[in-house]
């Protein structure tokens, strides 16, 4: 990735749900866009509907979602259940943000391709997310 | 709670430096045990890719968190006070040494944790279990639909109710919340915002039932709106119809509720939101400046509604710069009072504020560590002399904490005010040539941010614009940077991390307190007269359409039991609804 020829990944930066923090999700979105991917940040208290709806017509390659609300049970899996249904099922799904440890196997379940907690890297986010597209 | 989220990331440093026995691993070049020697640490040139401390000396980066450069030491020049202008005694103008002649000596700060959780069936029990173990106020935790102003029922509540606070939908809930509560006995402090004058209304309607006025009502609701379109982000309309709400709400207790306390000025939430030091304290007094031009404006005698007004800081690690923060909040809101808004009564000039410690700074990582940054931010908010104070538990990075979290937070304020002997003095850093210094930097740094405010046209056009969330978002973002170049360290997390880290048990919140409390409140919706309902609300959205306080039509929608959503909605209706601009 990051030849000057290679298109550049498309992300889109989302906050389900009704918490406001939207500190950790904004540093984020400014360090992809740094790192040279092309973001588009929704906003807050984002739908699923909503934000499946901005990854198709943004032609995302991956979709960030940030929660802290404790709702992300309920709100991920209704991500990734209306990606599929959108035949939207190869764009990267990441999470982050207070997930406790015992969620993160069933979110993966779901087709999360990574969990990043409090204390994560972005710099492991930034790589991660180039090695998941390009895949 | 306010769980400290996206506590402090920041990249490993890749140290070849070899694990030390225990598993702790140290970042190179870093001299330990060697504290004592002063000096500026300079900052090494950071290698792009290679994250180790650069810098050799025993200090980290030779600026506050915040960005301030700090000096080696300080003298007498470099304080430059005139004691009874800039500082006078405790309980004397201009209050920098506190608002009370004998502070914690007289009387300890008020131990405030705050609760909710589930129903507001689970939180009565709660607090009626704080209650028997000697607390003397409440503190209640509103969920994320109630905060923002949708029932429970409401397709997008879903998975939020009774999550991260109790669910209260209807003047019902509030009944049951606090059944078996003589609410002329016990103050309550209710952390809600956008919403706050229709909780408000169920809080009169509830006390009204139980026979109690509400001259008699003491406690303090949050109210304050205008930080969150900067930082908390839990909105039901656009700003100028929700700062009419907020004076109405002022209005309607200066008038009607005396013991009451309408609105918190927060600089919480500011600095949650990645803010520094200096624009958590600038932000939050422009944004009490402006409640105090709105109360003005609306007829209303500065003194009659100033001694009411209320402050909520946080406590964060950089222990000294916060202790400045506290001292010159006192000062400037104290001149500001007497000088611009000609307010006579002493009570209208002295800062009363709570504290909470700061949510951000805690760690997922290694959470037991994050008891001792909780203490020393907790001592920074004593000693700059807080009235009240709510410690974090030490596993809010990872969930809303567990009984034990919560109790150990409790005993490090009980450790602070009975073992370590700082209540025994006023102001105990009065007159420490580095304190006074940040002081005066920190209240100086204020002032340039209400230039530039005023330059904008005031806090609520320079909301409207952006400016607060602008320079917010890069405070955190250069933070995150400093973190991440392992510049800045954070134990646990960019430096002596774990090799092994143990799983920290959390609290798990039952999914079918969710499916209850949609029960509970379809209940009241059939059993309740919907025609009354129907009237209330109808003559609410006329009363909106006008400038009359919106107390009084909003109370009458709260006794017959319409809904928060329905109140809500109804503003809407002639309000409309706000959507931020996305930033980053």
């Amino acid at each position: 990735m990051s030849e000057a020829t290679s298109k550049k990944i498309r992300v889109v930066v989302a906050k389900p749900g009704l918490d406001g923090h939207d500190r950790g999700a904004k540093i984020i979105a400014r360090a992809l866009r740094d790192a040279g991917m092309e973001v588009i940040y929704t906003g807050l208290h984002q739908t699923p509907e909503q934000i499946v709806e901005t990854a198709l017509q943004e032609d995302a390659d991956a979709i960030g979602l940030s929660i802290l609300s404790g709702a992300h049970m309920t709100l991920v899996p209704k991500v990734m259940k209306l990606l599929k249904e959108q035949d939207a099922g190869d764009i990267v799904v990441t999470v982050g943000g207070t997930i406790p440890a015992d969620d993160i196997e069933p979110l993966k379940a779901e087709g999360v391709a990574a969990v990043f907690t409090p204390g994560a890297p972005t710099q492991d986010i930034i790589e991660f997310i180039n090695g998941a597209v390009a895949a | 709670m306010e769980p400290g989220a996206q506590a402090g990331t920041g990249r490993p440093p890749q140290t070849s430096a070899s694990a030390a026995p225990d598993g702790l691993r140290e970042p190179e070049g870093r001299e330990t045990g060697n504290s004592a020697t002063p000096g500026v640490a300079t900052p090494g040139v950071a290698t792009p890719g290679v994250a180790t401390p650069a810098h050799a000396s025993a200090g980290d980066l030779p600026t506050t968190i915040s960005g301030e450069p700090v000096q080696p030491l300080y003298r007498p020049a470099d304080a430059n006070t005139d004691y009874d202008r800039d500082l006078g005694d405790p309980g004397t103008y201009p209050f920098t040494r506190g608002p009370y002649e004998t502070m914690h000596r007289g009387r300890l700060w008020t131990m405030r944790q705050f609760a909710g959780f589930g129903t507001a069936e689970e939180t009565n029990e709660r607090f009626h279990y704080l209650l028997e173990h000697g607390q003397t106020g409440l503190s209640t935790a509103y969920d994320m639909p109630s905060l923002m102003g949708h029932d429970s029922d409401d397709p997008r509540s879903l998975g939020e109710v009774g999550r991260e606070g109790v669910a209260v939908d209807t003047l019902d809930d509030m009944q049951t919340l606090f059944q078996g509560i003589p609410l002329d006995k016990i103050s309550t402090s209710m952390t809600i915002n956008a919403p706050a004058a229709i909780m408000l209304a169920f809080y009169v309607a509830n006390a009204e039932l139980q026979g109690v006025p509400p001259g008699k009502l003491a406690g303090t609701f949050q109210t304050d709106i205008l930080k969150e379109y900067i930082a908390q982000k839990e909105w039901c309309f656009p700003i100028d119809p929700a700062m009419r709400l907020v004076t109405d709400l002022i209005e309607y207790c200066t008038k009607e509720m005396p013991l009451m306390h309408p609105v918190s000025i927060s600089g919480y939430h500011i600095r949650e939101a990645g803010s520094t030091a200096q624009q958590e304290l600038a932000f939050t007094l422009a944004d009490g400046f402006a409640y105090v031009e709105a109360g003005i404006e609306r007829g209303l005698d500065v003194d009659d509604f100033a001694p009411r007004l209320s402050f909520f800081f946080n406590a964060h690690i950089e222990f000294f710069e916060e202790i400045a923060k506290y001292r010159a909040a006192r000062r400037i809101w104290a001149r500001e009072l007497r000088d611009k808004y000609g307010a006579k009564n002493d009570r209208s000039l002295l800062m009363r504020f709570h504290t909470q410690t700061a949510g951000v700074s805690l760690t997922a990582q290694q959470p037991q560590v994050n008891i001792v940054r909780t203490a020393i931010e907790a001592l920074a908010g004593v000693l700059g002399g807080t009235q009240s104070l709510h410690t974090n538990s030490f596993d809010e990075a990872l969930a809303l904490p567990t009984e034990e979290a919560v109790r150990i937070a409790l005993r490090t304020q009980q450790v602070i005010a009975h073992e370590t002997g700082v209540t025994r003095t006023a102001d105990p850093l009065g007159g420490s040539y580095h304190v006074e210094t940040l002081t005066n930097q920190m209240e100086s740094a204020a002032y340039d941010y209400f230039k530039r405010i005023e330059a904008l046209g005031g806090i609520v056009e320079a909301i409207k614009q952006g400016f607060p969330q602008h320079e917010i978002a890069d405070a955190a973002f250069r933070y995150q940077q400093e973190v991440d170049a392992g510049e800045r360290i954070v134990v646990g997390v960019n430096s002596f991390q774990l090799d092994d880290e143990q799983q920290t048990p959390t609290l798990k919140i039952d999914a079918a307190l969710e499916r209850k409390q949609v029960g509970r409140l379809q209940a009241v919706r059939a059993r309740r007269d919907a025609l009354a309902v129907e009237q209330t609300l109808t003559a609410l959205r006329a009363a909106a359409a006008t400038d009359q306080n919106l107390l009084y039509p909003i109370l009458e929608c709260a006794r017959v039991y319409a809904t928060e959503g329905e109140i809500v909605q109804a503003l809407q209706d002639v309000f409309g609804t706000y959507r931020e601009t996305p930033v980053f």
